[in-house]
């Protein structure tokens, strides 16, 4: 095993490019883990492979995703240690990294750990949505973005949040013309005491007022408020069901994408044991994190989304007050030099988070999806366990918690261990005992996160 | 069910998925190349024999679970193409020859 | 809303605690693990109205990290009465698998076809040899038969073991269930004999006197003649209440689970099983860690290292989770079965082989509890075997 890096990162998304910036601005040795073949993220994925051969497609895109080729440029000339393709599976108490990539496994010594792994799509449970042509709207974006791929056929795009309205107006500009939009009910009311910061970020609304205009244009179908969603079918997805202003509506479908916000990929700071807390305005599990990304745990920090849904920008943030952090627990600089870089950074993390209030409450998901009352509807992809099953064991056995219900059922025991069915699984018993989310707990997450053969442990130091 | 966009460009890279052999897009992940090849399924599931496809093109889903050269339950959405690279369909718990 | 309304109705008719009233049960159990529900199980199976206090969803809980045996060839080396008593619960435990499936619907997944004690050397070969053998003589009317089987004979059973492997022994008498399943079922025959399970209720005060035990936890209070003490590394400090010496501590295993297999382990063996299911687990570390149930490189490695020498196919399989579990240890590695001298009608029960002892603590020990006196057949595990404790 070679020196230990003064910080090492996991993940390359818009955080860790940032934090490795930081980081190498001020002389540390650092080394970026990432488990994708390019530097990006989620929201910059595949930017310099688009860029170097298909440049036409940013158009597609749009300023945000091109906005994001200087940090990727950045990251590149920063000097740090890159490796894509690497999964990090495990952190231990000293710190160490361990790695696997196509060339084997190893063990990687670092001082400090930066988690900055991002966020996943938040599981969106309605019957059906574990049959073939299913997949997330950011999933449609991977393959945009990283192949080129548009599907054909009748797309039909379900759920709520930014993200829905964007990948729609990315199709059309792709030529694309999905065949609904179906927008479940979203919570003006509850969003009404924020809006004074939607007018902190008014091109936010003026984009949002335009992607509906464009849908309209095209001649997309677009409903908001439907609700009982489900998706038929045999062998894959064939229709939708749902209902709509007090009427049924069943249609055909080829592909079927869903949304409900994001939240954070955090299973590697579970893992740690760092300290978490339930954030009600955006209806997940974070870690407790101070003002530096600080988690409870010492040497360990994350920035990110993993902290909490900032957004692209806001994740650059908060990765450079990470990589600061990061240089004066190094001793490149001190707490005054520390704080006086930071101030800026922070004054731009607020314009960031300004209207994150607002979109959280406005695009909170809906009961329905959030604790699925269908009860043949999967809850546990891997396991095949359902709403209904899950609902009686607490009921029927007063089962204490998401443990135990992983102990009676098998429900998180499966290759994602509980990316897909933790939150839920926290929900469905949450409101069954009447208690909050945060109450009910989460799964105890043991590492490998990700799996890992028995010969690439047994191998690690050869 | 899936085309490429025009000017996409780039190279292709010949591979094997369910033994007909397809030109993937270089660079493409296994997980995209298997939908632009026009195939539904990378996996049946261990629990039901269900039919199940990419979901979150992330890696966290792990529905793309492929067998990718002889190798079990391989995460396709996470490991670019390859020339001759042969790809199956996960059918089921792995297994195992002695 | 009306929906919500619905899911909150149908909670309140489960059994709640009421801070007013003390309800009466015949029987207080503390600890609803393999333990606790095990003779929780078998007192409401003869009829007796029992309380099961538990606590809540992240503790300890050894029954949550089990390997799953129930293991008989190793048991009781210069203590007959503890193979004698395990090998009892194992032949119980074949009429007590079709009574939990029965009772609450689910299967444990018993299994009882003998099982193989993997010696990787010929060092471990010869005191493994040894070991069995003085088992056998000591095993008496009991007649512990076994088989010691080298490289060549193992690999006709198992032809998937390594090469580097010397042998094994062998008892028709090992078998295994699925831990979890095994908990779960334990709990549902609970409830639909009418017994009350009250999770999130660890106990905060405990009121004794002879035969007339009352119990605060979770803000209820809970009063019975007969109290049993089944929490584990949790006795210790409970037995001090009922003048019961309970010297536990806790021993850490470690555990892997793989990705589903189609069946490939030949035999059932002491440090490597194949579920139902198709997962692989492999085991087992003991180590003196204190109370920390984490995970550590160094035994990963090692009991990968161990694992792929046994069996090399597992060199290609995956891990899904690697976990730590505290055993409830005591100085002697024996149970300990017990009545307050001082406080009569509170026991205590606890060892570390909860899957194993499963059928004798629900149909033997409970048996004993609810007559109010431990039988000379248990004598070799009350405690007096510690001596009197010194004061703190």
């Amino acid at each position: 095993m070679s020196a230990a890096f003064d910080l090492a990162i996991v993940g390359a998304g818009p955080a860790g490019m940032a934090a490795a910036v930081a980081a190498r601005s001020h002389g540390l040795t650092v080394a970026v883990f990432d488990e994708n073949a390019a530097p990006g993220g989620q929201i910059y994925r595949g930017i310099e492979s688009l860029i170097a051969e298909r440049i036409s497609h940013l158009r597609i895109l749009g300023p945000e995703y091109a906005a994001g080729l200087d940090l990727v440029k950045r990251f590149r000339a920063s000097g740090a240690h890159y490796e894509p393709l690497a999964q990090v599976w495990q952190i231990d108490a000293e710190r160490n990294l361990y790695v696997r990539t196509p060339a084997g496994a190893r063990r990687v010594a670092a001082r400090q750990v930066l988690l900055a792994a991002g966020a996943m799509e938040r599981a969106v449970p309605v019957p059906g949505w574990t049959l073939p042509r299913v997949m997330t709207c950011g999933a449609a974006q991977t393959l945009l973005k990283s192949a080129a791929l548009v599907p054909r056929g009748r797309i039909v795009l379900a759920g709520s949040g930014p993200l829905l309205l964007l990948i729609a107006s990315q199709f059309l500009r792709a030529g694309v013309k999905p065949a609904a939009v179906l927008e479940t009910r979203t919570h003006a009311w509850r969003a009404l005491p924020h809006l004074w910061q939607f007018a902190m970020a008014p091109d936010y609304f003026a984009k949002g007022l335009a992607l509906i205009g464009a849908l309209r244009r095209a001649g997309v179908s677009y409903r908001r408020g439907v609700s009982e969603l489900r998706i038929t079918g045999d062998d894959h997805a064939e229709g939708v069901e749902y209902c709509w202003r007090g009427a049924a509506y069943r249609e055909a479908v080829d592909l079927v994408l869903l949304h409900q916000g994001v939240v954070p990929n955090g299973n590697l700071a579970w893992s740690l044991r760092c300290a978490h807390e339930w954030h009600d305005a955006q209806s997940s599990f974070r870690p407790v994190l101070d003002a530096w990304g600080n988690t409870s745990v010492a040497g360990v920090m994350v920035a990110g989304d993993g902290g909490g849904i900032v957004g692209a920008r806001g994740a650059e943030c908060t990765g450079q007050l990470a990589g600061l952090a990061a240089a004066r627990e190094a001793g490149r600089i001190n707490a005054a030099e520390c704080d006086d870089r930071a101030a800026p950074v922070r004054r731009e993390l607020k314009t960031h988070l300004a209207v994150r209030p607002f979109l959280d409450a406005l695009y909170r998901p809906p009961q329905e999806m959030i604790a699925p009352r269908a009860p043949e509807t999967i809850v546990c992809r891997c396991e095949e366990i359902r709403a209904g099953e899950i609902r009686k064991i607490v009921t029927e056995q007063s089962c204490p918690g998401p443990n135990q219900m992983k102990s009676f059922t098998r429900c998180g025991m499966g290759p994602c261990q509980g990316r897909l069915c933790g939150l839920t699984v926290v929900e469905l018993i949450a409101e069954c005992r009447g208690i909050s989310p945060g109450e009910v707990g989460y799964y105890r997450i043991r590492s490998p996160v990700k799996p890992v053969t028995l010969g690439e442990i047994a191998n690690l130091d050869a | 069910m899936y085309r490429r966009l025009p000017d996409a460009g780039g190279a292709t890279v010949a591979v094997t998925i369910n033994g007909k052999p397809f030109g993937a897009p270089a660079g493409a992940s296994v997980a995209a190349a298997v939908l632009l090849a026009g195939e539904t399924v990378t996996r049946t599931t261990p629990v039901s024999n269900s039919p199940r496809a990419p979901y979150c093109m992330m890696g966290v889903c792990f529905e793309c679970l492929m067998e990718i050269d002889g190798v079990p339950n391989q995460q396709a959405c996470l490991i670019p193409v390859a020339a001759g690279m042969r790809i199956n369909r996960q059918l089921g718990k792995v297994e195992i020859k002695i | 809303m009306a929906k919500f309304t619905s899911h909150v109705l149908h909670f309140s008719l489960a059994p709640r605690r009421s801070p007013l009233l003390m309800p009466h049960y015949d029987s207080i159990v503390i600890g609803g693990g393999l333990v606790g529900s095990a003779v929780a199980y078998g007192l409401a199976r003869r009829g007796l109205k029992v309380a099961l206090l538990d606590e809540g969803d992240v503790a300890f809980r050894a029954s949550r990290g089990n390997f799953g045996l129930v293991w008989v060839q190793s048991k009781g080396l210069g203590v007959p009465e503890y193979q004698r008593w395990t090998r009892q619960s194992s032949v119980l435990w074949d009429d007590f698998a079709v009574e939990l499936k029965n009772e609450s619907g689910i299967d444990c997944q018993h299994e009882h076809r003998g099982g193989v004690h993997i010696c990787i050397t010929e060092q471990d070969f010869a005191e493994r040899r040894k070991y069995m053998e003085q088992l056998h003589l000591e095993s008496g009317e009991t007649r512990f038969e076994y088989e010691m089987l080298d490289h060549a004979q193992l690999k006709k059973l198992m032809p998937e073991i390594g090469p580097e492997v010397a042998g094994a022994s062998y008892t028709p008498y090992d078998g295994a269930a699925n831990p979890l399943y095994l908990l779960r079922s334990l709990h549902s025959a609970f409830l639909k004999r009418g017994g009350e399970y009250f999770p999130h209720s660890k106990v905060t005060a405990l009121k004794a006197a002879p035969h007339d035990f009352t119990v605060t936890a979770g803000g209820a209070t809970f009063n019975a003649p007969r109290l049993v003490l089944a929490a584990g590394l949790g006795n210790k400090p409970l037995g001090a209440l009922v003048g019961l010496n309970v010297p536990v501590e806790p021993v850490k295993g470690q555990i892997f689970v793989t990705e589903r297999v189609r069946p490939i382990l030949s035999m059932l063996t002491i440090w490597v099983r194949q579920m139902a299911e198709g997962g692989l687990l492999i085991g087992e570390s003991r180590e003196e860690a204190g109370f920390n149930d984490a995970t550590t490189p160094d035994v990963q490695q090692f009991l990968a290292a161990r694992a792929i020498k046994m069996f090399p196919f597992l060199r290609d399989v995956r891990i899904v989770r690697h976990w730590g579990a505290l055993r409830v240890m005591a100085p002697d590695g024996l149970p300990i079965y017990e009545q307050s001298a001082e406080y009569p009608g509170a026991f205590v029960a606890t060892c570390h082989s909860g899957v194993t002892l499963a059928a004798a603590h629900a149909l033997r020990y409970a048996e004993f509890v609810a007559n109010g006196a431990l039988p000379a057949e248990v004598a070799r595990f009350s405690n007096r075997r510690f001596g009197v404790p010194t004061p703190a």
